[in-house]
């Protein structure tokens, strides 16, 4: 390769990896921030702000559902460490289900209970006919989450 | 196999050896795209199985995975473009970028707006700020700036090596938008299908992939056309083109 070219690589590829670290860098010290929401573990652990709007991640505890007046429900999530309760008035996803992962947006009123506004049905990327589920529950494996 | 790359690499850095291949070449790619998206898109909406939890409206990631993977894929090509156009100074690199971007924006559009209609009966909501949504958003915009960078900018040359620029620093947003779901929370699922492994049926994945290969097919097509427009209008003054306009 002529030097020349040579030369105006090395500066392309440089600049390359330089713009690569800073966005590198600043995405670390954003990592909060583009964290949708956070888990059960977290919220536990005093990491999410009391009394400010969050959101919360996690899989709905099987047989955690109580429905109270009208469209009220109170139902607990999960990250398989930590469980904590979300408190909700208003329509739920269609794809809400026990064992489904959901996000809850709302605010944060005790270290684990959460009064949400909005319930979001979180999908996993396993694609798979009725049949096919329902062939794996008579064998009786859980259903994969990961 | 390096020979051939590199005679590759020069023949078709000239334009009128590109727009004779290409031109050999076209019908060809019509037909795979043809073959490879008709039976995918009719087996996929028609055929396949419905989903356990999400029933028929699953049916959208026809459209939706390749349009996604086609966004990504062309903004890479186009950043590779710009690094020849910088240091080798190819002049159909400058044609191909040019011609790359209009139809990765369309693309990213697509993807977009076919993954909002999924998330409303899906997740409850069109959109929400997470990093896959955000950071594909961001992916629109960088293709949108390259556009509008290449038309403001008069002489073609120098607007291609700013613009060259512009899409190689915006290359770091591609690996982010891949690895989004794994590095952060975010409502967007981790991919089904990986090159070695699929967590999806196979009678779905099947037509899911006849997609995705037909639409690769499809942007090769909508590349070379954009790009032979291209060609004959910036060689407009040499002999070759002057003979091809006048001989039809």
């Amino acid at each position: 390769m002529n030097p020349k070219r040579k030369q105006r690589l090395v500066i392309v590829l440089g600049a390359l990896a330089a713009v690569a670290l800073a966005t590198g860098l600043m995405m670390y010290a954003m990592e909060e921030n583009i964290n949708l929401f956070y888990t059960p573990s977290q919220v536990v652990a005093g990491e999410a702000p009391l009394e400010k709007r969050i959101r919360v991640g996690g899989l709905v505890v099987v047989g955690s559902l109580q429905r109270g007046d009208g469209l009220s429900v109170t139902f607990d999530i999960t990250d398989n460490a930590q469980t904590m309760r979300v408190r909700y008035s208003g329509i739920l996803p269609d794809l809400f289900r026990e064992g489904q992962g959901i996000i809850a947006n709302g605010r944060l009123v005790e270290q684990n209970l959460v009064e949400a506004e909005e319930v979001l049905a979180k999908h996993d990327e396993n694609y798979m006919p009725p049949e096919v589920k329902h062939a794996i529950e008579q064998a009786g494996h859980p259903k994969k989450t990961e | 196999m390096f020979a051939t790359i590199k005679r590759l690499y020069h023949q078709f850095g000239s334009p009128r050896y590109f727009y004779d291949m290409t031109g050999k070449m076209l019908p060809w790619l019509i037909a795979g795209a043809v073959l490879l998206i008709i039976p995918g898109i009719v087996w996929g909406l028609a055929f396949a199985p419905p989903d356990y939890l999400q029933g028929n409206s699953y049916r959208i990631m026809y459209i939706h995975v390749p349009a996604a993977s086609l966004a990504m894929g062309a903004y890479v090509m186009m950043a590779v473009a710009g690094v020849v156009v910088l240091v080798w100074r190819m002049k159909m690199a400058e044609m191909v970028a040019r011609s790359i971007a209009p139809i990765g924006a369309s693309f990213a559009f697509l993807c977009l707006i076919t993954g909002a209609i999924w998330g409303k009966p899906t997740w409850g909501t069109w959109w929400v700020w997470d990093a896959r949504l955000t950071s594909m958003l961001i992916l629109l915009f960088l293709y949108i700036g390259v556009m509008a960078l290449n038309m403001a900018i008069e002489n073609a040359q120098s607007a291609a090596r700013a613009t060259a620029v512009l899409s190689i620093v915006g290359a770091v947003n591609i690996p982010i938008i891949k690895y989004s779901v794994e590095w952060w929370n975010t409502l967007h699922q981790p991919a089904s299908i990986s090159m070695t492994s699929s967590s999806m049926a196979t009678e779905m994945l099947i037509p899911l992939l006849l997609c995705i290969f037909g639409f690769y097919f499809l942007f090769a097509v909508l590349l070379i056309m954009a790009t032979r427009c291209e060609i004959l209008q910036r060689e407009q003054r040499s002999n070759w083109v002057r003979q091809l306009v006048e001989n039809n």
